[in-house]
């Protein structure tokens, strides 16, 4: 068994137009930055693909990564907690422009849906936003004497993520914070691409320590030394 | 003292932190109150991109922006961390682990109602954790001035800005009081000496109830 793609290109082909695509990392910690510059790469050479609705915490920063995603016009809609960020404009003229659709989703419950959606769940009952506008149209339910609120799973086509160490099997380590929403992604879509900066033969990781076990993964690509987009931000980089 | 600094509301507020308690602070403001812990305490700060018990910001340069908090910035870690996902971070918060959570407010409601994500204007809506972290701590404590920069209560008999959870705020540390949500009314607990109840009251949006003495809200000088 081997699961790696030898090439960024290569990974993204299959992602065609309208599309439901997850995108791991919260901010630029666990963002798989050079995945989502490959998809960009086709859509410059090709115009391809467009119309993906995309499923991140955030909506990016600067204008690289996701909001670069967003800048090129292939994002039609974006489920997300907090579009905002340290430079949001992209997203933020974009939305005012009424060229995107916003779901916002409050994180914890962003992070259950695509949990349930990854396990096969298709409904549950939080006490979240039970009161408030981001509850309006659902269904609610008291359990112990207590109301809930109604969500549904969330479920993509593909999932875009980053790990730290990945062997050929898909088993999956992360950095730091950088696991994030990334672990629970790698559950909710048919096709999952896992980035890693370091690709090692099986039985390096020791089984202790997978966070994301091969079974959830279906292409692995090795990008040592990736690019963190705090630091090209900083930079004031614009992709491409 | 006509009112507290920002500092010396984060400090009231840190003084009722229990050694050994999990904790999670709101971004801006509420990150002040894990500067004030009472020496011989250690709390334990959880932020919900996943990490229990960071430290204070590195030194600039030494960032790695693989470890941030949920304000973005970069934070250190101290001994006994751990690393967890966003469900499991949840979990935390949902499930009734954390002993505190300390917010910032827009408005709070006699009855725990609190608005703090949405001033309701055109713009870009963005609610992050604020409608989850509401529900599952303990204690779930605000700070904020206790009047808007003109000069409104933000205590008030009931929100007029979108809601972030219902009847869930159980203690509010004001520039000018501590306030506790009992029953369905704000009971004052302390106030500033150089303050009368009825000072106070007149720039308070409900009725504030007596429950026993009321203390005065002393702090130290702080920068």
């Amino acid at each position: 068994m081997d699961k790696t793609i030898p090439t960024l290109a290569e990974a993204v082909a299959g992602i065609g137009d309208g599309a439901t695509v997850m995108i791991g990392g919260f901010g630029g910690s666990g963002a798989p930055i050079e995945l989502i510059h490959a998809l960009i790469d086709r859509h410059v050479a090709t115009g391809h693909p467009t119309g993906l609705t995309v499923i991140n915490n955030n909506a990016g920063n600067g204008h690289v990564g996701l909001a670069a995603l967003i800048e090129h016009g292939m994002v039609k809609k974006l489920i997300c907690s907090f579009p905002r960020s340290a430079d949001p404009v992209v997203f933020t003229e974009m939305y005012l422009a009424g060229k995107i659709e916003l779901e916002l989703v409050p994180q914890g419950t962003l992070a259950e849906r695509i949990r349930a959606g990854g396990a096969g769940i298709p409904a549950f009952y939080t006490p979240t936003a039970y009161g408030t506008d981001l509850s309006h149209g659902k269904k609610i339910e008291e359990f112990d004497g207590r109301p809930y609120v109604q969500e549904r799973w969330l479920k993509a086509d593909f999932a875009l993520i980053k790990a730290h160490v990945g062997d050929t099997h898909g088993n999956l380590t992360y950095r730091a914070a950088a696991r994030n929403f990334n672990p629970l992604m790698a559950t909710a879509a048919k096709q999952t691409i896992v980035q890693v900066s370091h690709l090692v033969p099986p039985g390096t990781i020791d089984p202790e320590t997978v966070i994301t076990p091969g079974i959830f993964v279906q292409s692995v690509v090795q990008v040592t030394n990736p690019q963190q987009e705090e630091v090209l931000n900083r930079a004031k980089a614009v992709y491409p | 003292m006509t009112k507290l600094s920002n500092a010396q509301i984060a400090w009231r507020a840190a003084q009722d932190i229990e050694d050994g308690a999990y904790v999670n602070l709101g971004i801006g403001f509420p990150e002040m109150v894990a500067q004030y812990q009472p020496p011989g305490r250690q709390a334990i700060f959880h932020t919900e991109n996943g990490i229990l018990d960071f430290g204070p910001s590195p030194a600039v340069g030494a960032e790695d922006w693989d470890l941030i908090n949920a304000g973005k910035k970069a934070v250190t870690l101290n001994p006994g961390a751990a690393f967890f996902h966003h469900a499991d971070s949840f979990a935390m918060v949902r499930g009734g682990h954390l002993d505190v959570a300390i917010l910032g407010a827009y408005q709070v409601a006699q009855n725990g109602d609190l608005a703090n994500w949405s001033v309701g204007a055109k713009g870009v809506p963005a609610v992050g954790g604020a409608m989850d972290l509401v529900h599952g701590a303990k204690r779930v404590a605000v700070i904020t001035e206790h009047v808007t920069k003109d000069g409104k209560p933000k205590l008030l008999a009931a929100c007029t800005l979108p809601l972030t959870g219902v009847a869930c705020v159980t203690r509010i540390y004001t520039s000018l009081a501590v306030i506790d949500i009992v029953d369905g009314h704000f009971v004052l607990r302390e106030k500033l000496a150089s303050l009368t109840f009825d000072d106070l009251q007149s720039q308070t949006g409900a009725p504030l109830h007596l429950d026993g003495p009321v203390q005065d809200l002393t702090v130290p000088e702080l920068s």
